[in-house]
């Protein structure tokens, strides 16, 4: 099974090996409402952790984008550009860019799952 | 700072709702219920329902409320009929806005003026300031007094159905008062037909409810800017400021520059219109997928800023990227070409008219 971690700002970022899959989570997407367009980088794209990357925007407003660690972009989800909403339809697979992950320790300061619901949870009050 | 937050009559109804709730002028307020788009739409189409509570509600009476208002109010107040509302604004000496606001003649020496709640206490300061040497009384009613907006092609209908009011014979900006204390106007904020209805809080619970009850589509603070900027319709703090003017934001017919005895900031406003303003607002067409957003730049073909994003939205009801901007007005003429910094990367825009959607007013 997939690894998957959060940042507080709701990207996520699934990992198979020294590969990553980032994108926002379902609760974000839930938020934000229909999404109407993603502005993305572009391939060799490179950045920090913390970095921001992007944005995604709906009819509500524009919210940017932060890299959860430190990547290069090998692959950005041109399925995005025609139909923006795939990513209402299913967060987890609508993923924005596939990166390299450049140092895996990054990733243990992150939020999964569990800790991530608890985050979102307390959010909402 | 949650706890510091102001709530409207209607809370309880929009946590019934689930409504999601943003803070708004001090007041944590509904900003959608069931999705924009669903809100949006179902005010184009036939009918949606606003908590406007927030809205400031101040009433001025006395034996100078007519030379008082017309003092304060760019607008020209002393031929106003008793139920009869005009749109207008409050100027400073130096023309930039006050605020915008809606004037109703409640009789011949009482007026009743409604303002942005983001604006109250600034405007109750202003108008006391401004009051010296008059023989008026001022009243902050806006605790006092709850408001809801019924808005879309279907709301007459709907007051006859719901409420067995008939309110056929109102014409657009005008109002009839209702066992005493009751306010019906036919005005609103989204570019179709509608009704706002002031009353006590208690009343105003029991109408939201019946129209609820009724099947009327709640709807919340996102779809009430989007459907007022497709109507071209000024929001303060983004079309109007202590820095811009209303000849600046083409409000023109309602700046009554020639009215006898003027009003606080008419010079500089006359002198404006005469000179021509060095800036105004304009629509853009947006040729991209991205949304401009307030205070995004405008730049000319060049790459000099000449402006700046007010409002903009991926229109609903016209399905491309829109929005409003203040730019230099030698960029004003229509068709101009501009470029819009929309983060990283320039967008090609034209200026075309501001009233992107032609409103459906019952005149």
């Amino acid at each position: 099974m997939d690894k998957i971690y959060y940042l507080p700002t709701h990207e996520y970022i699934k990992v198979e090996g020294e590969t990553g899959y980032i994108g926002i989570s379902e609760y974000a997407a839930k938020q934000l409402g229909t999404v109407t367009y993603v502005d993305a980088p572009e391939d060799g794209d490179e950045f920090e952790a913390g970095e921001e990357f992007g944005a995604i925007e709906s009819r509500k407003a524009a919210s940017d984008l932060f890299a959860p660690v430190s990547c290069e972009v090998t692959e950005v989800n041109f399925a995005l550009e025609g139909d923006p909403k795939l990513i209402n339809n299913n967060p987890l697979e609508a993923w924005i860019i596939k990166v390299i992950i450049k140092d895996p320790t990054e990733l243990e300061g992150l939020m999964d799952q569990k800790a991530y619901e608890e985050f979102c949870q307390n959010e909402k009050h | 700072m949650e706890s510091e937050m102001k709530k409207t009559c209607l809370f309880d109804r929009h946590m019934a709702l689930n409504a999601k709730m943003v803070p708004f002028a001090g007041y944590d307020m509904p900003i959608e219920y069931n999705g924009l788009d669903t809100e949006h739409n179902a005010v184009r189409t036939c009918s949606g329902l606003f908590d406007v509570s927030h809205m400031g509600e101040i009433y001025i009476a006395g034996r100078d409320a007519v030379r008082f208002v017309d003092h304060i109010f760019t607008n020209y107040a002393a031929p106003m009929k008793t139920g009869q509302v005009l749109y207008g604004m409050m100027t400073y000496e130096t023309g930039g806005t006050v605020d915008d606001l809606l004037v109703y003649r409640l009789g011949d020496e009482s007026f009743l003026l409604v303002v942005n709640a983001s604006n109250l206490e600034k405007d109750i300061a202003w108008i006391r300031d401004c009051a010296e040497g008059y023989d008026v009384d001022i009243r902050d009613y806006s605790a006092d007094c709850g408001q809801l907006a019924l808005q879309g092609p279907d709301s007459e209908k709907i007051m006859k159905t719901v409420f067995g009011l008939d309110v056929s014979a109102l014409t657009f900006y005008t109002f009839t008062v209702l066992d005493g204390n009751m306010i019906v106007s036919r005005t609103g904020y989204t570019g179709e037909d509608g009704f706002e209805i002031y009353a006590d809080p208690r009343r105003i619970v029991e109408m939201w409810n019946s129209l609820t009850a009724y099947g009327i589509q709640p709807c919340g603070l996102g779809c009430r800017d989007t459907l007022r900027f497709e109507a071209g319709l000024p929001l303060y703090g983004d079309e109007l400021a202590e820095d811009i003017t209303p000849i600046e934001a083409g409000l023109g017919m309602f700046v009554k520059l020639d009215k006898p005895g003027g009003f606080i900031g008419s010079d500089v406003l006359a002198k404006q219109k005469a000179e021509g303003a060095v800036r105004k607002l304009v629509g853009l067409e947006i040729d991209s997928p991205a949304t401009a957003r307030h205070g995004f730049e405008v730049l000319d073909l060049d790459g000099a800023v000449v402006g700046h994003i007010t409002t903009g939205y991926n229109s609903l009801t016209l399905g491309k990227n829109i929005a409003m901007a203040i730019v230099d007005a030698r960029y004003a003429p229509l068709e101009t070409k501009l470029q819009v910094r929309i983060r990283r990367k320039l967008a090609p825009a034209t200026v075309i008219k501001k009233r992107f959607y032609v409103p459906q007013y019952k005149k």
